[in-house]
């Protein structure tokens, strides 16, 4: 017998993971768009995200909103660090070199964080005192509604920044095609940086609002990002939109799967739907 | 304005330029004329840090430009096209002619967050610069197409707009007219023209010897990668090198 309310509940729930996939994915997108690679060290900005969040919390005593923006922002030149320190002085186009660069970049920012923040489980208070709501039947927690609100915003600024901002404009003209980017004068180095940021800021949001729900250890970021890396994959490799939908997708798949049919297959099953929309269409739902 | 010494490029051992040597007065239109393969496209690139020389020098404005990357070059006020295609093929045709004003209204993140009424009023003129360029072009009403469905006239035309809009001090166009119909390539001519006059300095390779005879001050002839003649268009029409190199050999395809 099909029950609306289980239906809203899990579907729910798999929109609020899906978010986070979503955001994480954006961020994978925007540096691909740019230069070209993967990006792996986008995975430890989400436990990044967290951490600077507790520390904003509990260290800082700030306040929820401000903490938040700390966070994000702090990641955000985290990030811009790791391209100008971590990547630029390789100056390599091989891209084979660069993602190697990034795993690397990536378990040396993996052990930073272990250092300064330990091996322990921590937990972060949600946004909002978490008194559940009930929204058309289904019981839904404030913090997922913080998550799909801050990631619709998130989205909102990212689409106003490219298309109405003249460094937006340069961002789009060297994804599109980097020697005519050269040749107006648009310097490529603060593209990248500029891209390395807004990924930063990205994942550091996933992990700022995630870690209340899971909990905050220094590698969280990892399944959680390998998530919005396939994500990612799903809705096409480079596209926003694709990103979006390919997250919100994975999201709902996973949560559908763990609802109707086990939660121990939860994560098989949306693989296995990835692998099987690969076969068809091997460029991802929006891939070009 | 611009000068170059003893340019030469090596692809893999094989030189595609070997010391070239000549100056693009300012205020004139220079045209670059040879046969394909002469290295007139490679002269352009290295020109504008696309391609690195392998030896010699570059200058402009006095300035040695031999080793800068391509965006500080075209910082200091060089655009270009080139002869086959670099647009933004995903971008509309009017952003892909905002990109040609960079250098000229290119405002850093910062300045975008601070000064909101002050960028909103710039990106309002910066717009209406780049539709006037397109409207010179005869494409204002494509102005928010992409630009990778346009038919190959049009896209030529807005690499065109996108190099001139900027107005920057030096113009290096790689055969602005090359696949275009009749009366396109009189409407671009009659806008190349219009840039002389205007006091605009151009580099232009072209093979429609009607537009380079009609339009050049100066021409310099390129053969196998090195500079055969240089000259006003009479004295290299009546050069036998000249004649030899490129005029015979296009008489004897005709
Ligand atoms: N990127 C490149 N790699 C190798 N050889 C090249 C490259 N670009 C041009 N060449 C060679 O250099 C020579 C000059 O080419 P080009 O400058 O395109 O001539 P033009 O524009 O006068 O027709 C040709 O022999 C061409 O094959
Ligand atoms: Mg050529």
């Amino acid at each position: 017998m099909f029950n609306l309310t289980d239906f809203l509940q899990f579907s729910f729930a798999g929109l609020t993971s899906g978010a986070i996939y979503a955001l994480i994915a954006l961020g994978f997108c925007v540096v691909n768009n740019t230069m070209g690679i993967v990006n792996f060290v986008q995975v430890d900005f989400v436990s990044l995200g967290g951490m600077l969040m507790f520390t904003a919390l509990f260290t800082l005593g700030l306040p929820m909103m401000p903490g938040l923006l700390l966070a994000v922002a702090g990641v955000g030149v985290v990030a811009m660090l790791v391209e100008r320190f971590g990547l630029r002085p390789a100056r390599s186009d091989n891209h084979l070199v660069l993602i190697f660069l990034t795993v690397g970049l990536s378990i040396i920012l993996r052990g930073i964080i272990k250092l300064i923040w330990g091996k322990n489980r921590m937990a972060l208070p949600p946004l909002t005192p978490d008194e559940p709501i009930s929204l058309f039947g289904a019981t839904v927690l404030p913090q997922a509604l913080w998550i799909l609100l801050l990631t619709i915003v998130a989205i909102g600024l990212l689409t106003w920044f490219f298309y109405r901002t003249p460094l937006g404009l340069s961002m789009r003209a060297v994804a599109s095609n980097p020697t005519a980017a050269a040749v107006v004068g648009i310097p490529a180095g603060r593209v990248r940086l500029t891209s390395y940021a807004i990924a930063g800021a990205l994942g550091g949001l996933a992990g700022v609002l995630v870690t209340p729900i899971t909990t905050l250890n220094y590698d969280v970021g990892v399944l959680l990002g390998l998530k919005g890396f396939a994500a990612a994959i799903l809705g096409g490799f480079g596209s926003f939109p694709g990103a979006i939908l390919g997250g919100v997708g994975l999201g709902l798949l996973e949560s559908l799967s763990a609802g109707y049919l086990s939660s121990a297959y939860k994560d098989v099953v949306a693989f296995v739907v990835l692998l099987l929309v690969l076969f068809v269409r091997p460029k991802g739902l929006l891939g070009k | 304005m611009l000068r170059l010494d003893q340019v030469g490029k090596n692809f893999g051992g094989l030189p595609a330029l070997s010391n070239v040597s000549f100056e693009v007065p300012q205020g004139l239109v220079t045209a670059l004329i040879g046969p394909n393969g002469a290295g007139k496209s490679t002269l352009i690139n290295c020109t504008t840090g696309v391609l690195q020389p392998s030896s010699g020098a570059v200058r402009f404005l006095q300035q040695e430009i031999t080793a800068l990357p391509a965006h500080q070059i075209a910082r200091l006020g060089i655009a270009r096209t080139f002869q086959n295609l670099k647009l933004f093929p995903r971008l509309t045709v009017l952003d892909n002619v905002l990109t040609g004003l960079t250098c000229v209204g290119g405002r850093s993140m910062l300045m975008a967050m601070l000064r909101l009424p002050y960028l909103r009023h710039r990106e309002r003129q910066l717009k209406l610069r780049a539709m006037e360029a397109l409207d010179r072009f005869g494409l204002a009403d494509k102005a928010a197409w992409q630009a990778g469905s346009l038919a190959y006239g049009d896209k030529k035309r807005v690499e065109l707009a996108r190099a001139t809009v900027g107005r920057s001090e030096l113009l290096l166009l790689d055969e602005p007219v090359a696949g275009l119909n009749a009366e396109e390539t009189a409407e671009v001519g009659d806008q190349l023209k219009l840039l002389r006059s205007t006091g605009h300095t151009m580099l232009l390779v072209e093979h429609d010897m009607d537009l380079v005879m009609e339009i050049a001050d100066q021409v310099v002839v390129l053969d196998s990668g090195k500079c055969i003649a240089t000259g006003t268009p009479d004295e290299v029409r009546k050069n036998p090198l000249v004649l030899e190199a490129y005029l015979g050999r296009m008489e004897a395809m005709a």
